[in-house]
């Protein structure tokens, strides 16, 4: 039953930097119409699984698959690992891909823990580019666009209302001409979202997106990542701040140097002491006092 | 066999050379992050303060022994070399640190082609040949079909270039000043609010750079007899790729690179061809670049996301 | 005495500065080396150089120390859209265009036809090629933000390809105009190719070592190239097909003008400036089409790119191909308006004064980059009309010996004085409710 569900199959990654081993032997899977958090101390790998998994790294053993359009089959998988290909019939081997076919193929879009919008171009620009691929179809590589012709206008017409639907939702279609790089800490935050949902991704993967912001542009991220969720989008998300990850989150993996400690539903993360204790090295007794804290 | 040992005497000798010259660009870019494109002419400026003052000593003071006059010239051209290229520093750097970073090279374009064309102004187009000097040779073999020669001036320049690489990595290891240096590379904002004087140390840095550049300039002077106003550019994006090679931002890489593409070049040219020995270190540069960015003895780079 | 002490500050550290100077110059300006009857080096004493250097620093130091202070730099707000401004852009932009337009005929009628040949193609067609140049590499450096520092190679490869197919198989030059930018952008893409993965100067070294290669190979390749000495007698440009020749079949006679060889200067004139615009036109067309905001997309966060699904290093051969094309075919009109080609016009000189254009011009706007191509190259020929310097400094003084030793320096003083540029902005390329420049601070120049 959950096999049948799993859109994205973490299995047994490793990834050394020439002594230092990030990321151990993890293993984890996650599940379409989830939100899947990613929690653990600093250093404890996070965002190299995260690398790992967009292209960014390529994990020293493992296996990473994906299947955005239908479900992971074990024995097409084993079938297609041994081929030696990228992917077939809707399965992708992400750790074989460029980082660019991953987002454009296996249709995975992340953030960046240092936010990384294109702060020269406008709100409006950034969502555009992030559209890239169905307009410079249309746009005939270049050629229908350069002579003007109808099909494309209307292509970028189409682009540019799915942005201003984003702009709308995000809260920021009154800055849409705004250079990305003068919006507010937290309104650069939400676009580099919509930036990430612009390009139609299956697995959208954050990368401590509430890091930074204050309660109430907190609670307005929660409710925008349901709404995505929602949507039909299933989220992978690395999370600091609790009240996040235990609000919106439907299954929790903890990671404690590059190891997976735990991993369940947040209730059960949240009763489970020795998560506690690994996850935030503090002596037994004051566990109880770190429970009250995250609300256990 | 004979051609081998004769090409790799002068191999060595030639990259002594590049290497010192190399030690500059290398200097430069780790602390302050740019091609100082104006190192190759800097270079070529010093071989002909070196020339002049020879001259001056012999035409002006009737020196003609040539160890006390060698001595001189060394230190002279050191401390002029180093005068100039510190204010070089001050006037066409030190205000676009930190700036966007198209606009320190093109400025160090610009100092290149000033200074080539300073020198030609002030000394003229033509070729300058330097009286010979210490043209005395060893023979190492002979009898066989060709003799392969030491000559005193391979010795004096591998001799003076270890002994003065030597003394560098002494100050650059050991003194305050390389341990400023070696801070200011790591991180020059946290150095300063350490205490460390960081414009001092970069103007240091391109004195430094500037004395070995000159060390260079009066071997090759030596060398060669003959200096032109040209002569900055080809040794110039050679030391640059001798750096490059050796792994930017490290000094015995920089020396180690130099050594390789004064062999490289010397054997390309005695077994391929002369004319295209250029192009065999420019190929080496793109082909080290394309495939071992870090160069030989670089520390790799983890792309940061 | 309050009021003297900063004047005496200035003069001592003006002091300072003119000593050190007197130190720089000591060897190389005041003895000059020149050879004697025996071919021996001597050196003749100039003790007034040096102490002219001295001088000249003391004075430029002192003028900038005793300058009232400049007003303190504006902070880098995002700039307030002015319909003013935006206008008084237009208009300038319009004057500008129309005199550029109607350049030859003014210079025509004030000096007449043997005048007016200089004007024409030094001030004119020079400034235009170098125009054209900055446009295309602007495409590279400016939107992409690539640097290349060997962009003279593409320019080398127009003009061999119009010089050899036309001396070697009379291919005309309307034919061999399309194939020089094809087979520039043919070396674009294969130069690219392996160097594209690397980043900033790394970059910028490994497109110098390619131009450099290029030239090396020209001077060497003689069975080719005639080496050094170049490839003479290229067939000159026509009419379309008409030829600029006195005679029954020339373009004189043919619409029954007088010949003259202004003719066919104004006709290489209309025909360098028509390239410049369509280079021109198809940039600011991109621009505003997905390949263009990929370009720009790129210079501003290449790993963010990545993660959009944007096939970077695709984008990346684009920019790079599409900039050598427009270096090709100036380069086939540099070899059809000389009628000569050799390497020595396509050295790394070349390639630093065409990037020394786009990096004054800003890479913001192609007007910045047009008015920078008319300040350097406008400015390095005005100065070869210097000969009236010969009658202060007397008969042995040639000032073409300081052209060069004068760009080289108005390089470094206009990067001081304005390191991003004349025209950093950007505007964009789309928008919702008004289009907003963009503050030159927001936009990144590209790590690449």
């Amino acid at each position: 039953m959950a096999a049948a569900q799993t859109l994205l199959s973490v299995e047994h990654i490793s990834m050394r930097f020439g002594g230092l081993t990030a990321v151990d032997d993890l293993s984890f899977d996650a599940r379409r119409g989830d939100i899947t958090a990613l929690i653990g101390p600093n250093g404890a790998g996070k965002t190299t699984v995260f690398n790992c998994i967009t292209g960014f790294y390529k994990p020293t053993s493992g296996r990473i698959s994906m299947a955005p359009n239908g479900v992971i089959d074990p024995t097409a998988l084993d079938a297609l690992t041994r081929s030696g290909a990228r992917g077939a019939n809707g399965l992708h081997l992400l750790e074989r891909m460029p980082d660019h076919e991953i987002a454009r193929d296996a249709r995975v879009a992340r953030t960046f823990q240092n936010i990384r919008l294109f702060s020269g171009m406008t709100a409006l620009e950034n969502l555009i580019v992030a559209q890239h691929r169905p307009l410079m179809r249309a746009s005939g590589f270049s050629l229908f666009g350069l002579i003007g012709a109808p099909s494309y206008r209307a292509a970028e017409q189409a682009a540019k209302d799915k942005a201003r639907g984003w702009l709308e939702r995000i809260g920021l279609a009154a800055r849409a001409d705004d250079p990305a790089g003068a919006l507010p800490y937290g309104d650069q935050r939400r676009l580099e979202i919509a930036r990430a949902m612009c390009a139609d991704p299956v697995l959208l993967c954050l990368d401590e997106p509430a890091a930074g912001l204050n309660p109430r542009e907190s609670a307005e991220l929660n409710a925008l990542l349901r709404s995505i969720r929602d949507d039909g989008t299933s989220l992978l998300l690395i999370e600091h701040d609790m009240s996040v990850v235990m609000e919106i989150s439907d299954h929790v993996v903890v990671l404690d140097y590059g190891r997976k400690i735990a991993d369940g539903t947040p209730a059960e993360i949240r009763n489970d002491p020795s998560v506690i204790a690994a996850y935030l090295g503090v002596p037994d007794e004051e566990v109880a006092n770190v429970e009250q804290e995250i609300g256990a | 066999m004979e051609v081998f040992l004769q090409q790799l005497i002068n191999g060595l000798t030639l990259g002594s050379i590049y290497g010192l010259i190399a030690i500059g660009y290398t200097m430069v870019f780790g602390i302050i992050g740019m091609v100082n494109f104006a190192h190759g002419d800097v270079f070529m400026l010093s071989a002909f303060i070196a020339l002049i003052l020879f001259i001056a000593l012999q035409q002006f003071l009737g020196l003609d022994a040539l160890a006390p006059s060698f001595v001189i010239v060394l230190f002279a051209s050191m401390a002029l070399t180093g005068l100039w290229n510190f204010a070089i520093e001050r006037l066409a750097y030190r205000r676009l640190r930190g700036s966007f970073r198209l606009a320190p090279l093109i400025s160090a374009i610009g100092m290149s082609i000033f200074l080539s064309n300073f020198v030609y102004v002030a000394q003229g187009p033509r070729n300058k040949s330097a009286p010979p000097m210490l043209s005395e040779v060893i023979k190492l073999t002979s009898g066989g079909a060709y003799d392969v020669t030491l000559s005193y001036k391979q010795i004096l320049i591998v001799v003076v270039t270890a002994v003065l690489l030597a003394a560098f990595w002494f100050v650059v290891q050991k003194t305050p000043l390389g341990r400023a240096q070696r801070a200011c590379e790591q991180d020059a904002k946290m150095a300063a609010l350490l205490g460390v004087d960081v414009n001092r140390t970069i103007a240091a840095t391109f004195v430094i750079g500037a004395a070995l550049a000159a060390v260079a300039g009066v071997l090759y002077m030596l060398y060669y007899g003959v200096v032109n106003a040209a002569d900055g550019f080809v040794p110039g994006v050679k030391a640059f790729t001798a750096a490059v090679l050796g792994g930017i931002g490290s000094i015995p890489g920089a020396v180690l690179g130099g050594l390789l593409i004064g062999l490289i070049e010397t054997f390309w040219s005695a077994y391929f061809s002369a004319d295209y020995k250029d192009v065999a270190a420019f190929s080496i540069l793109a082909v080290t670049l394309i495939f071992m960015p870090t160069g030989l003895l670089g520390r790799p780079e983890v792309e940061k996301v | 005495m309050a009021e003297a002490s900063p004047v005496r500050a200035a003069l001592a550290d003006a002091a300072r500065y003119g000593l050190i100077a007197a130190a720089l110059a000591f060897p190389i300006l005041a003895l000059r080396a020149e050879p004697d009857f025996s071919n021996k080096l001597v050196l003749e004493p100039r003790w007034s150089w040096m102490l002219g250097a001295a001088v000249a620093a003391f004075l430029v130091r002192l003028a900038v120390a005793l300058a009232p202070a400049r007003a303190a730099r504006k902070p880098a707000a995002a700039k307030a859209p002015s319909g003013f401004a935006k206008k008084a852009t237009k208009a300038f932009a319009a004057f500008g265009l129309g005199l550029i337009v109607a350049w030859p005929f003014i210079v025509l009628l004030t000096l007449g036809p043997s005048g007016a040949l200089k004007w024409i193609d030094n001030y004119g067609v020079q400034i235009l090629i170098y125009v054209m140049l900055g446009w295309g590499l602007n495409i590279v450096v400016g939107l992409a933000g690539l640097l290349d520092l060997g962009y003279v190679a593409f320019y080398a490869v127009g003009a061999y390809a119009y010089a050899l197919l036309a001396t070697n198989y009379g291919v005309s030059f309307w034919i061999c105009l399309p194939l020089a930018g094809i087979l520039a952008a043919f070396w674009g893409i294969l130069l690219g190719f392996p160097v594209l993965r690397l980043r900033g100067d790394y970059l910028a070294i490994v497109t110098l070592a390619f131009g450099e290669i290029i030239r090396i190979v020209l001077v060497n390749f003689s069975a080719l190239t005639n080496g050094d000495a170049g490839i003479a007698s290229i067939p000159r440009v026509t009419f379309f097909g008409l030829p600029f020749v006195a005679g029954p079949k020339g373009f004189a006679a043919f619409f029954d003008l007088k010949f003259s060889p202004i003719h066919r200067v104004v006709f290489l004139y209309y025909l360098i400036l028509v390239l410049a615009l369509i280079t021109n036109l198809v940039t600011l067309r991109l621009r505003r089409l997905p390949i263009g905001r990929a370009w720009e997309a790129l210079r501003e966060d290449e790993i963010a790119c990545r993660s959009l699904g944007l096939d970077t290093t695709k984008i990346k051969l684009t920019a790079f191909a599409l900039g050598a094309m427009f270096g090709g075919f100036a380069g086939a009109f540099f070899a059809v308006r000389q009628g000569f080609v050799s390497p020595s016009s396509f050295n790394f000189v070349e390639s630093a004064t065409i990037l020394a254009i786009v990096v004054l011009g800003g890479g913001g706007s192609q007007i910045g980059v047009a008015a920078a191509a008319i300040a350097i190259v406008g400015g390095s020929e005005l100065l070869r009309e210097l000969d009236f310097l010969k009658q202060v400094f007397g008969q042995g003084f040639d000032p073409t010996q300081y052209r060069m030793l004068l760009v080289g320096l108005a390089m470094v003083v206009m990067m001081n004085w304005r390191p991003r540029g004349f025209v950093a902005s950007r505007t964009p390329t789309i928008f919702l409710g008004e289009r907003k420049t963009i503050a030159a601070d927001l936009v990144q120049e590209g790590r690449g």
